[in-house]
């Protein structure tokens, strides 16, 4: 059983305790303890389930590479699924519970899959889902999806804070080991400007468990030596808890920090997300240890020999009493020589080398331990603990030699440097024959603009081995980055650390090396995903060669841990099934983040009242003192209609249109674009931008223009003010203010640039408003003393009078076919203007109406919205603009484009009014059927609706559509068939339903 | 005559930073050729100051120019006086081509002060706020969260940030957010 040792511990406070609970279970831990070995330290083996087979699974790992210790932490809104024990530290009050079980972690039904795992093979579902086709979406994915998933969701939202910040720096060093530290001191040294990222709560790495001596220190004094050196550096900033996540182009680097995971209810954000702009990243990652391939490797209390060792050094917790030890490299010898020196029994060391270990295997040998070399494990015995194991010949198939006892086992299969980082943005691995892993290539870092590397491996992250090379490399990696950002390196040479001559590894990818099919498919590769050995050489016999193939039939890497354990073993195995060296393999692609990072770090403060902008007018507060009901128009929101009482949207806009078209009516037209257009051709432009000519108009006068593309097609529109000889001020759509000033700086900019025009967006400077009526006049002429008569202001003229106190523009144009004035004003006195027309208009029952009043009133008069009647493949001929477009000029943008077969094709179809027959309103984009049908077996189709409502003014439905030929066969009626298989009739008819002459606005 | 009222209406917050509405603010965006001797003698004359240098301000009393494109100033004066100032751009420019225009209304200043200021603008914005990068009359037009903004530092340690009028709310309350207490970065020493 695993327990808390009298010794050890060297993170743990243990003058202090902190409560937390495990599947209801109270349990006791100190300060420094991670969930992991806090459980471990209550005898807590068994932690979860595996995904397919639901096997009993143990803690293996004691860091991020970790693959089964993965539970839910807290509760409510602050559940949290899928966190690794192994970096979760525990503070009092911590809830954690198991996953992928039912309906306990003890006794889990879906253990039975477990019995039956060799009718479950890689690519099971794959195969058994094929067939009938119509299973697949009533029986099968039902059934999976119910089976499916890691962990819960957690409900309701999370009520934690997040936040982005934006870093800047020569020098990132990602990892706070010995490697990091030294590479971020050699780069310091030199001058450059440093941020160091360590992922835990500690620095050093685990130097500090592993030993030895720097420059005639004990490793540990030389961490705390360096690390205060490095905080008295002002240009050095240091940060632990804080993960490289990602590695980007040109020196672009995600940090994820865990501001308060370890210390929740301190008013703090959750999570950090660092958003680093690095000359150059120094990756000191470590690396990672693999596990064996043998059978029950994955029974709970088989683990890494290197979190065995840190259980026991950093938290004071052994595994069990006796630990069996195997490996392939010597390493794992601390493990063995750690355990004895804490007093715990090691049965045996199986080394699989036929030749043994050196310095560390004489050490061991000293020590009494029994070493046996050329021998491995046939397979473990146990099922949720480790009872002992059956040893065996490395060479043979696995006939048992010996039986051991013990509860643990340690095992090591050799190191695998963290390459994720390096390989993010392209960096190129080389498999190192010698050492049986794959590092960085130098000759091919990720590249920036420059063509240079931005990227440097430092330390074991680049298969250094032992602690002298590691500082040495590491002391070069901080110094070239350094150098490469511009400052000299310091002279100083790099810390001597102390290095034992380790024998070398040999690789073994499975043990024994002959294992037959039974202890194959006990072998676990990926314990989250249950892939075996037996699986990879399945998907290779079944000719899943590429390595990118097989993981995705095996799902071999495809678990939340990413493979870390699992990728190396995987692709030794493929390459070995398929007769090839692993460099021809190769691996799956490293995608960031290195481990998963948390969905609100990257949404970040984007939440709640600042989830998007909200664009407001100026009257906005008014708007919402008085009823409104909003709708999003761009990201502005602008008032719907104005709901009294008791009403509804209908009635509201009813009554809206009703007064308008009677009295007078105010509508907040400030979100409309007003862009400043000036210079000597600034006409000359406009006559380019527009179909129309506007370098005629004159000063005091408005014309209304239409905007295309250069394919012709109609993207805007809106009312050109002359304001003087050079300077106009032309209104846009409310969407189209941003880009159609942005079309017009890329004209000025990048096509004539020799134009002489400036252009400046002034459409938030006014608050503007439409006054519009029979009784607009009369309202206006209360509030002031300029002359408003049409002699003074015809229709589509402009003035500045006087308004309330507030200089205003004063424009005669009409959106709505009645009398109509629209002011601009300051956006400052917006509101004042506003609430001045509404007291002065009480007497004439002014009130304000809203967008859909607005849409249905220029509907009555044919007059087009972008966006109903367009849709980006429509062009101003075919809604009968054609009086908008000039016949004088030369060109303007999309003129040739109109001109081709296609867009002068008289088939096409073209606006028109459409009356039902019955009065209804038909549906907004409902088709006109023809005879017939299309080479896909529907319905022919002759046109379609692009407004419809229901106008109060005539009491009917009215529309305005695209129909083929339509202006040719006014009084035709057309059948629209409606989604509930009804048929709508409407006759086509003029688009202008109201006051055709325009008699009510001229006057 | 009524009385002009910016978006915020005076709100301030005190938290890492002091975060407060700048009040109403003369703004003239003056484009032209800014290496011409007639634009030189223009600002000078309109509000005292020479032309800046690529994302440089220059500031004198209670007004400020603001370098923001190779042909695009931005003059700061008292919000009343803009007229007045546009009035002597376009006499001392006569003849010209440039484009002088009141935008005062269109945006909204904040003033963010404090010794969480440049954390609080880091959050929000990708600039490189260290105190040895963004040092005194800078100006830096950029994104700030979601929406564009401009902002730069004056002589005394304060940031005044220019942006729309309509996102007044979501600027006031992005900083906000980035300023509360517990959110110290603690990397400007």
């Amino acid at each position: 059983m695993s327990t808390r040792l009298a010794t050890g511990g060297r993170l743990l406070d243990r003058s202090r305790t902190q409560d937390f609970t495990f599947n209801g279970k109270r349990m006791r831990g100190h300060p420094g303890d991670t969930l992991a070995s806090a459980l471990l330290a209550n005898d807590q083996m068994l932690v979860g389930r595996s995904f397919k087979y639901h096997r009993p699974r143990g803690i293996v790992a004691s860091g991020a590479e970790e693959p089964n210790a993965l539970v839910g932490l807290g509760e409510g809104a602050r559940f949290e699924p899928n966190q690794r024990a192994t970096t979760t530290e525990i503070f009092d009050g911590l809830n954690a519970i198991s996953q992928n079980h039912w309906p306990s972690l003890e006794a889990d039904i879906g253990a039975l899959n477990s019995w039956v795992a060799r009718f479950l093979p890689a690519g099971f579902y794959y195969k058994m889902f094929m067939h009938p086709r119509p299973f697949w979406k009533h029986v099968y994915e039902p059934f999976i999806r119910q089976s499916a998933g890691l962990g819960k969701v957690p409900n309701p939202g999370d009520p934690d804070r997040y936040e982005h910040f934006h870093f800047f720096c020569d020098v990132a060093v990602i990892g706070g080991g010995v490697a990091g530290l030294q590479a971020a001191l050699a780069a310091a040294e030199a001058g450059a400007k440093v941020l160091l990222m360590e992922q835990t709560a500690h620095w050093g790495g685990r130097a500090p468990v592993d030993g030895g001596d720097v420059d005639g220190q004990p490793v540990a004094d030389w961490i705390s030596a360096t690390l205060a050196k490095l905080q008295d550096m002002p240009h050095v900033t240091l940060r632990n808890r804080c993960m490289g996540a990602g590695v980007y182009d040109h020196g672009y680097l995600l940090g994820y920090e865990r501001v308060s995971d370890h210390a929740p209810g301190f008013d703090a954000p959750r999570h950090r997300l660092w958003r680093i702009r690095a000359g150059q990243i120094v990756t000191a990652t470590g690396a990672i240890e693999r596990p064996l391939s043998f059978a029950g490797n994955d029974i709970p209390g088989v683990m890494l020999a290197s979190a065995i060792r840190d259980y026991a050094v950093n938290y004071g917790v052994s595994i069990g009493d006796r630990t069996v030890v195997v490996t392939n490299n010597d390493d794992a010898y601390r493990t063995a020589i750690t355990l004895k020196k804490f007093g715990l029994e090691i049965p045996a060391i199986l080394d699989a080398r036929q030749s043994g270990g050196g310095a560390l295997a004489d050490e061991a040998r000293g020590l009494g331990i029994r070493v046996e070399t050329g021998k491995g494990i046939a397979s473990v015995k146990g099922g949720k603990r480790v009872r002992g194991v059956a040893i065996c010949a490395q060479a043979g198939e696995g006939a048992v030699l010996e039986e051991i006892s013990c509860d643990a086992v340690a095992m090591s299969g050799g190191w695998s440097p963290v390459v994720h980082l390096w390989s993010h943005c392209g960096g190129r691995l080389i498999w190192d024959e010698g050492a049986a892993h794959f590092r960085p290539d130098p000759a091919n870092p990720p590249r920036g603009a420059n063509g240079e590397g931005f990227v440097i491996a430092a330390g074991s992250a680049n298969g250094a081995t032992n602690l002298k090379n590691v500082l040495a490399d590491a002391h070069a990696a901080g110094q070239a980055a350094a150098r490469a950002t511009g400052h000299a390196p310091a002279s100083g040479a790099a810390p001597q650390g102390t290095g034992d001559d380790e024998a070398p590894i040999a690789p073994v990818w499975l043990m024994p090396q002959g294992a037959r099919y039974g202890l194959r498919m006990k072998s676990w590769l990926d314990y989250q995903n249950d892939v075996k050995v037996s699986d990879i050489q399945l998907a290779a016999r079944e000719g899943y060669e590429s390595v990118e193939h097989a993981k995705r039939y095996t799902t071999l890497g495809m678990a939340t841990d990413q493979g870390k354990l699992s990728n190396i073993n995987g692709l030794a195995i493929l390459s070995d099934a398929l007769g090839q060296p692993i460099p021809q393999t190769g691996t799956t692609t490293f995608r960031p983040p290195y481990t998963p990072i948390s969905l609100s770090a990257i949404a970040g403060a984007a939440r709640g009242p600042i989830f998007q902008p909200v664009r407001k007018t100026p009257m906005h507060g008014w708007h919402e003192a008085n009823g409104a009901d909003f709708e999003p128009v761009g990201q502005w929101r602008r008032p719907y209609c104005f709901p009294r009482g008791e009403e509804g949207r209908h009635e509201a806009v009813t009554r809206e249109i009703r007064q308008t078209r009677e009295s007078v009516g105010l509508l907040d037209a400030s979100t409309l674009g007003k862009i400043i257009v000036k210079g000597p051709d600034a006409g000359r432009f406009l006559d380019m931008l527009y179909t129309g000519m506007m370098s005629t108009l004159k000063p005091g006068k408005c014309r209304y223009g239409l905007m295309c593309n250069e394919n012709g097609f109609l993207m805007d529109d809106g009312v050109v003010v002359r304001l003087d000889e050079e300077t106009f001020l032309c209104h846009t759509t409310t969407g189209g203010a941003e880009a159609i000033h942005g079309q017009m700086e890329d004209w000025l900019q990048c096509e004539w640039w020799d134009w002489k025009v400036y252009t400046a967006n002034v459409t938030e400077h006014y608050a503007q408003v439409a006054v519009a009526g029979p009784k607009a006049r009369a309202l206006l002429q209360k509030l002031s003393n300029d002359d408003l008569s049409a002699e003074a202001l015809p229709f589509m003229g402009w003035t500045e009078v006087v308004v309330a106190g507030v200089r205003a523009r004063i424009y005669r144009i009409s959106f709505t076919g009645e009398l109509s004035f629209e002011l601009a004003v300051p956006a400052s006195r917006g509101r004042a203007l506003w609430e001045a027309l509404m007291a002065a208009g009480e007497e004439f029952g002014v009130m304000p109406y809203g967008t859909e009043a607005m849409h249905v009133m220029r509907a009555e008069k044919g007059f087009i919205m972008i966006g109903d009647e367009t849709d980006g493949t429509v062009i101003p001929q075919d809604l009968g603009l054609d009086w908008a477009i000039s016949k004088k000029k030369e060109d303007y943008i999309g003129k040739r484009a109109q001109e081709r077969s296609h867009m002068a094709d008289p088939n096409r179809w073209k606006l028109v009014g459409l009356e039902t027959l019955g009065g209804e309103v038909l549906p907004d984009g409902a088709y006109a059927t023809a005879p017939g049908h299309n080479a896909n077996g529907q319905r022919n189709t002759q046109g379609r609706v692009t407004s419809s409502y229901h106008s109060p003014t005539l009491g009917r439905g009215i529309a305005m559509g695209l129909v083929r030929h339509g202006p040719d066969r006014m009084g035709e009626v057309l059948e629209f068939p409606t989604l509930d298989g009804g048929i709508l009739k409407a006759r086509i008819v003029d688009p202008i339903f109201y006051d055709k002459d325009g008699e009510k606005q001229n006057v | 005559m009524s009385e002009a009222v910016t978006p915020l209406n005076g709100a301030d917050f005190e938290g890492l930073a002091t975060i407060k509405d700048a009040g109403l603010s003369g703004m003239i965006t003056l484009r032209g050729d800014l290496a011409s001797k007639e634009v030189k003698a223009a600002v000078k004359k309109a509000v005292g100051l020479g032309i800046p240098l690529q994302r440089q301000a220059l500031s004198g009393q209670g007004t400020a120019v603001l370098w923001m494109s190779p042909d695009e100033l931005l003059l700061l004066c008292a919000y009343d006086e803009v007229a007045q100032k546009i009035a002597a751009l376009e006499k001392a420019l006569e003849g010209q081509h440039f484009l002088a225009v009141n935008v005062s209304d269109a945006r909204t200043v904040l003033r963010i002060s404090g010794t969480g200021a440049r954390e609080t603008l880091a959050k929000l914005c990708p600039v490189d706020l260290s105190p040895g990068a963004f040092t005194p009359g800078m100006v830096r037009r950029t994104r700030m969260a979601q929406i564009p903004a401009a902002f730069w530092l004056d002589d005394s340690g304060v940031f005044y940030l220019i942006c729309f009028r309509s996102v007044a709310d979501y600027a006031f309350g992005a900083l906000k957010d980035a300023a509360l207490p517990g959110g110290e970065v603690g990397v400007y020493g």
